[in-house]
């Protein structure tokens, strides 16, 4: 069996509330990532999804911090690292994609002077170099007429070319993990499809392992092998995505799937309604109770 | 609404000076206009002048709380016109646009280009000294910055959905302005109206100090300090006490502004009992 | 079936977009909105499904009133509500009304549910007890208390937002509702709930919808009828069961497919372009996919829409 890239070990996150008490943000959140796999993590709004991936990074914003837990990336906890390794890993061995591209870019500098930036910083490449690896990188996340876009400044960019220059960011030092957060959320469909899409070619071809977040089933159905379904903080349940989604064990992704209004039911089950969660388990506590985690058995992994 | 030092410090000096202002007839030992003499002038402080007199013998506390009724009258009323002005301006121009956003835009930046003070001047010069020739050219001077805001806050709250939604249950355009704009937009103009308020203060002064304000031998914390001009080095009590007024009442109209835009937050609002 | 009760015949919007030179030197025409014909029947849903900037928005805005048109009609029950001749404001609202995409910003944070609405029935002259009664039951009707009623939007969650702004939608018996991307900022399970919500409304109230999203799967459930628009036109038009089990023009095609839908992913569901390869009509060709960004700043390219079967348009080039 091989070795996990990541593994998130029982990681509680709290937010301080006074009086030496932390409201639980996070309860207990473990799980495994092994290299080049693509692993999901669902869930509603407040569920703790996002939560999870800043915790990873190294980036939870003040007041909250991680009460217990591990986050072994490459065997190395990561939450003892100082924060000059953590920033050395970051951007080189781990990268991240966010929801909105705008707000991550710098307006004030070319898209290829951005992604040069990551060459000097993490392989001491010179500005030159940087910069013309850069067009390569643009080229590689298929930006059509890469040499004259890197001259580019991010407001001349549409929002599916944004999230491409972010990716080819992401991507540029070749990281062994790819955290993306609802990265295609801002998106029109069709420029989500091709995001997609080039997101799952790029690290299946270079055996990037990618956390994907998001809030949208079919999205995670469409680029993950593994997911995990998060409720209030807890993974309520693990599975292989095929047997997750033909066969929910826990109550609230059986509810989460039955709420989805889905392609094609119409034609085969007529016009029905659609499961209301609330309705079906009126007491939502009783949710993070009982967790359904499938164990990687080696065959299944296909 | 959450009590931060801003607010409770700004309004403390605010309250102050309308206490001192209201109860003036009450706490002032002297006239301040008619107790003069010569006998007692430029006296320093002491037990019974608090704070010294000046160079007719008049007692300078009387006089300073005498001069917040003036002071507290200009701030007050030169910010109620200013923001009458301004809000319907700035709010009729954000809503329909057009020409006559332009007109209103085009007014704004003249007056922005032109020195207030300047301008207040122009104006005292054609009405002639006095309070209420001070008080119209005070609220005629500073209406361009809450123009402003109120037009911005309008051109972003009409493409809000209830605005859009007000106009499809059948609202005419003023009751959109009066039930759904304006009252989304009051924080700002408040506290633009608070922070102006010491700035009419200092305009005042300034006039006063100009001699075009208020006209001796009435108090006014401007003009007594242009009175304590000539006496700075001799008496400089006569200079430093309305100094201190003016200054201290700014900052409390400042401070207390500046408390209100922090605290003012819809979403602090819970329903009424 | 009866008369239509909304009829929009060749809708145009453009806008003058002015130039960055002085003396307006630059300046362009943006084509929102460009021939948009199609009616509404009584207690049918109607979406139009587009990306952004594809003019669906622009289109129920004029509908509304809330964006004049620069060419065509739009009738309410045979009579114009547009042009020289509209109705009020007043006389409008009770024909149509919108819900809202943002629950946040639909609901004016500084009056209570009760107030927000009571203020369009007494403006309608309907006050007292006869008003009190109807908001009271209004609240009911969308999954409400009375005693919500006195709480301001910020004390609610998004979801019961939605069923505020629903509430002050129908309180003056509309019959026809634009939805606007009504649940596309919800969470999945309370988006469910919504969609559950709207759909018993319509039929308790005989409600017709006209429909804004993006989202194909919230679409393929709720629609009797559904205009896909490209770039400022209606490139297909047709009943539900049409557009997604026979689309025929290849941008249909290319939405369908994009939709990250759990079935379709795991390959469960056959995608739309792995079905029969549609062929134009002879004479006529398949216009663009979609895969170009358009030049929205000159008029589109001369085209018609061409019927090939019953109720489904699609629009075409002469080849």
């Amino acid at each position: 069996m091989t070795v996990p890239l990541l593994e998130v070990k029982d990681l509680h996150v709290g937010l301080p509330i006074g009086g030496g008490q932390t409201y639980p943000i996070l309860k207990g959140v473990s799980f495994q990532i092994m290299p080049g796999e693509a692993f999901g993590l669902v869930g509603e709004s407040g569920s703790g999804k996002s939560v999870t991936s800043l915790a990873a990074m190294g980036l939870l914003k003040k007041p909250l911090r991680t009460t217990a837990g591990q986050i072994l990336f490459h065997g190395r906890d990561l939450l003892k690292l100082s924060r000059r390794e953590m920033r050395k890993l970051r951007g080189d061995r781990i990268a991240m994609i966010f929801q909105e591209p705008m707000t991550a870019l710098n307006p004030l500098a070319t898209v290829g002077r951005q992604i040069a930036e990551m060459f000097y910083l993490h392989q001491g490449k010179s500005w030159a170099e940087g910069e013309k690896l850069a067009v390569e990188a643009l080229a590689n996340v298929r930006v059509p007429n890469p040499d004259r876009r890197a001259k580019n400044y991010p407001h001349q960019m549409s929002g599916g070319l944004r999230q491409r220059v972010m990716i080819a960011m992401a991507l540029a030092c070749d990281p062994d993990l790819l955290i993306a957060d609802e990265p295609t959320t801002a998106l029109d469909v069709t420029v989500q499809a091709e995001v997609l899409r080039l997101i799952k070619e790029l690290c299946t071809e270079r055996g990037t392992a990618v956390l994907f977040i998001s809030h949208d089933l079919g999205v995670i159905a469409s680029t993950c092998q593994r997911v995990g379904v998060m409720y209030s903080g807890v993974l309520v349940e693990e599975n292989w995505t095929e047997a997750l989604f033909t066969d929910p064990r826990h109550e609230y992704t059986r509810g989460l799937l039955g709420a989805l209004p889905r392609l094609g039911s119409r034609s085969t089950q007529g016009r029905h309604r659609l499961v209301d969660i609330d309705s079906i388990i009126p007491d939502r506590s009783i949710l993070t109770q009982t967790r359904f985690i499938s164990p990687r058995g080696e065959g299944a992994s296909a | 609404m959450r009590l931060g030092f801003n607010l409770v410090f700004g309004g403390f000096l605010t309250v102050v000076v309308i206490l001192a202002g209201i109860l003036a007839p009450w706490l002032a030992p002297f006239d301040p206009v008619m107790d003069a003499n010569l006998m007692n002038a430029e006296l320093p402080p002491d037990g019974e002048f608090w704070f010294g007199t000046d160079s007719q013998g008049r007692d300078v506390y009387s006089r300073i709380l005498y001069g917040a009724q003036i002071s507290l009258t200009v701030g007050i009323v030169s910010q109620v016109i200013n923001s009458l002005i301004g809000v319907t301006l700035g709010m009729t121009a954000g809503y329909w646009g057009g020409w006559w956003d332009d007109l209103v835009n085009g007014m704004t930046n003249v007056m922005l280009a032109i020195p207030s003070l300047i301008f207040a001047l122009a104006v005292m010069a054609v009405l002639g000294p006095g309070l209420v020739s001070l008080l119209i050219a005070l609220g005629l001077t500073n209406w361009s910055w809450t123009c402003r805001i109120a037009r911005s806050s309008t051109l972003s709250l009409k493409s809000q959905g209830y605005v859009l939604a007000a106009q499809s249950l059948g609202y005419s355009d003023l009751r959109i302005m009066f039930t759904q704009i304006l009252p989304n937009m009051m924080g700002p103009i408040l506290v633009m109206a608070t922070l102006g308020m010491g700035s009419a203060v200092l305009s005042e002064a300034a006039l006063s100090f100009l001699g075009l304000g208020i006209q001796p031998p009435f108090p006014s914390w401007g003009s007594m300090l242009t009175d304590a001009r000539e006496m700075i080095q001799l008496a400089p009590w006569v200079a430093i006490f309305p100094g201190l007024a003016i200054f201290l009442s700014v900052l409390g109209f400042n401070l207390l502004g500046d408390g209100l835009r922090d605290s003012l937050d819809p979403h602090m609002r819970t329903r009424k009992a | 079936m009866s008369a239509p009760i909304l009829e929009v015949d060749d809708l145009h919007v453009r806008f003058p977009i002015s130039g960055r030179g002085i003396l307006g030197a630059g300046k362009r025409t943006l084509y929102a909105v460009t021939g948009v014909s199609f009616s509404l029947a009584k207690g049918e849903c109607l979406s139009i499904v587009g990306e952004s900037g594809c003019g669906k928005s622009t289109t129920a805005l004029s509908i509304m009133g809330l964006q004049e048109p620069t060419e065509g009609t739009i009738r309410f029950r045979g009579k114009p509500i547009t042009g020289p001749g509209a109705p009020s404001r007043m006389a409008r609202a009770k024909a149509a009304q919108m819900v809202f995409q943002d629950p946040y910003a639909s609901l004016n944070p500084r009056q209570t549910v009760n107030a927000s609405l009571a203020q369009p029935l007494k403006l309608h002259g309907i006050a007292g007890s006869e008003a009190t009664d109807r908001i009271a039951a209004m609240l009911r009707s969308v999954g409400l208390t009375a005693e919500q009623g006195r709480r301001y939007p910020h004390e609610f969650s998004g979801g019961q937002r939605q069923r505020i702004g629903i509430a002050r939608a129908l309180i003056l018996e509309p019959e026809i509702v634009v939805l606007d991307e009504p649940v596309s900022a919800l969470d999945v399970s309370i988006r469910a709930q919504i969609i559950n919500l709207l759909q018993d409304l319509q039929e308790q109230f005989g409600l017709s919808y006209v429909m804004i999203s993006h989202d194909l799967s919230v679409v393929e459930h709720m629609s009797d009828r559904v205009l896909v628009m490209f770039f400022s036109q209606i490139v297909e038009q047709g009943g539900w069961g049409e557009i997604f089990e026979n689309p025929q023009h290849p941008y249909t095609r290319r939405l369908i497919d994009a939709i990250p839908d759990p079935d379709a992913a795991l390959g469960r569901a056959r995608k739309a372009t792995e079905k029969v390869h549609p062929v134009p009509p002879p004479g006529w060709r398949f216009s663009s996919d979609g895969s170009v960004a358009p030049d929205v700043f000159s008029p589109p390219e001369a085209s018609e829409l061409v019927d090939i079967g019953p109720d489904h348009k699609v629009r075409l080039l002469r080849a």
